[in-house]
């Protein structure tokens, strides 16, 4: 249990996806203008990352492994996340209707979204097993939810703000995520000091 | 566009990190030193010729409605080839770039070179495009990490620079560091191209703008 705590706190906070591992910049920097739509992308990209885990940690270790084909992981890993990313958007508009109203449109992002994809490679990487992989990947996803939202705050800010011509768009939004960035540095040591 | 043109292109005019703003993941993470900002580069730049060369080969065979996962698949392939290349020849390499080396499979700039350029030009052009591209890309990484390694470290592609001279500015290599280089690098460029801010957050050139745009009106 503690164990699992420590993969979580240190997934959301000390080594954040976005801020601190660089995954998922680009939903970061495309998707944080709105805090609704920041939650909307947020939730969607939770929802695949897990599933992404739990869908690629088996074919991993019960079809790849025994026939000696770890290097077509990659291979196998974005196609089965693409796929699925299709099969839930197919699902959601035939059966859930309201859920794909606010969440499919977020879809078409994640296929391509390196955080998802990362945590799949990472889990493999780190040597997790099946439950230690889905804990990290919740907590990447709630890292990601919790820099997107955070970011969208300052966002907000930002558009009403006087800066220079050429600072304005993407050089002062880069600017805004290394202050965001800078304030996670905070949590480093954290897990030492709650978990020991 | 004639031969040289598309080759230039990626270089200056579109160079994919500091105009079309694709492959940021990358150019954040691994530009702590420039040396990895070069290897980087060169890894991705041999994906972008492969998968420009074999999608602009097949472009006629591949039917529109399976078109990205087609394209992902090719990139897949290339990107394990460089896996193994890296892994064999370049170890210290390889141990650098770590989990960055096969996310490459997930950079825009490759999805949407072959989206945009390999999949309606011929070969030659492909072949220069990615050519240009990937060099704009090397050299944009290899500024990032140049000023992070020289401004962080005190020194320059492992060769001590201002190290014994002034105290070295730790904040350039980490993560916040890295936001922080970019955002002004983009500055200064902006700067000398007097180049108009673009609406849209500058996603113009990424495969994704269009339904990124959809999610934040």
């Amino acid at each position: 249990m503690k164990e699992m705590m420590i993969i979580l706190v240190s997934a959301i906070f000390v080594d954040n996806f976005v801020l601190s591992k660089f995954l998922g910049i680009c939903p970061f920097l495309g998707v944080s203008k709105k805090i609704d739509s920041a939650v909307g992308m947020s939730l969607a990209v939770i929802f695949v990352m897990l599933m992404a885990t739990v869908v690629t940690y088996p074919i991993y270790t019960i079809l790849l492994v025994p026939f000696g084909l770890e290097y077509l992981k990659i291979v196998a890993f974005i196609l089965i996340i693409a796929l699925f990313v299709q099969l839930v958007e197919i699902v959601l508009q035939r059966f859930v209707p309201p859920l794909y109203q606010s969440l499919g449109i977020y879809l078409p992002l994640i296929t391509t979204n390196c955080a998802v994809l990362g945590v799949t490679l990472l889990n493999i990487d780190k040597e997790y097993d099946f439950l230690q992989s889905v804990v990290n990947a919740l907590g990447g996803g709630l890292g990601f939810m919790l820099a997107l939202i955070l970011f969208s705050g300052v966002r907000q800010r930002l558009q009403d703000a006087e800066i220079p011509q050429f600072f304005k768009g993407m050089p002062a939004t880069l600017i805004a995520a290394s202050i965001v960035s800078v304030s996670f540095v905070g949590f480093n040591g954290v897990v030492e000091g709650l978990f020991q | 566009m004639g031969y040289l043109k598309t080759l230039t292109n990626g270089i200056l005019k579109e160079n994919p990190v500091l105009v079309l703003m694709l492959g940021m993941c990358p150019s954040l993470a691994v530009t702590t030193v420039a040396k990895s900002g070069i290897g980087m580069g060169i890894a991705t730049t041999f994906v972008l010729l492969g998968s420009n060369i074999v999608i602009s080969l097949i472009k006629n065979l591949i039917p529109k409605a399976v078109r990205l996962p087609s394209f992902i698949v090719i990139i897949a392939g290339f990107v394990t080839m460089v896996g193994f290349l890296v892994e064999a020849y370049a170890p210290q390499l390889n141990k650098d770039l770590g989990i960055f080396l096969p996310l490459i499979v997930v950079n825009c700039i490759i999805l949407a070179r072959a989206e945009i350029f390999a999949s309606q030009n011929g070969t030659v052009k492909s072949i220069l495009d990615a050519l240009g591209m990937g060099i704009g890309f090397t050299l944009a990484l290899f500024l990032m990490g140049s000023v992070r390694e020289l401004i962080g470290s005190g020194t320059w592609l492992g060769m001590t620079v201002t190290k014994e001279l002034v105290e070295p500015m730790k904040f350039f290599v980490t993560p916040a560091g890295g936001f922080f280089t970019l955002g002004i690098i983009i500055a200064v460029v902006n700067f000398l191209t007097h180049k108009k801010p673009s609406e849209k957050n500058g996603c113009h050139g990424c495969p994704s703008a269009d339904a990124c745009a959809k999610v934040s009106e």
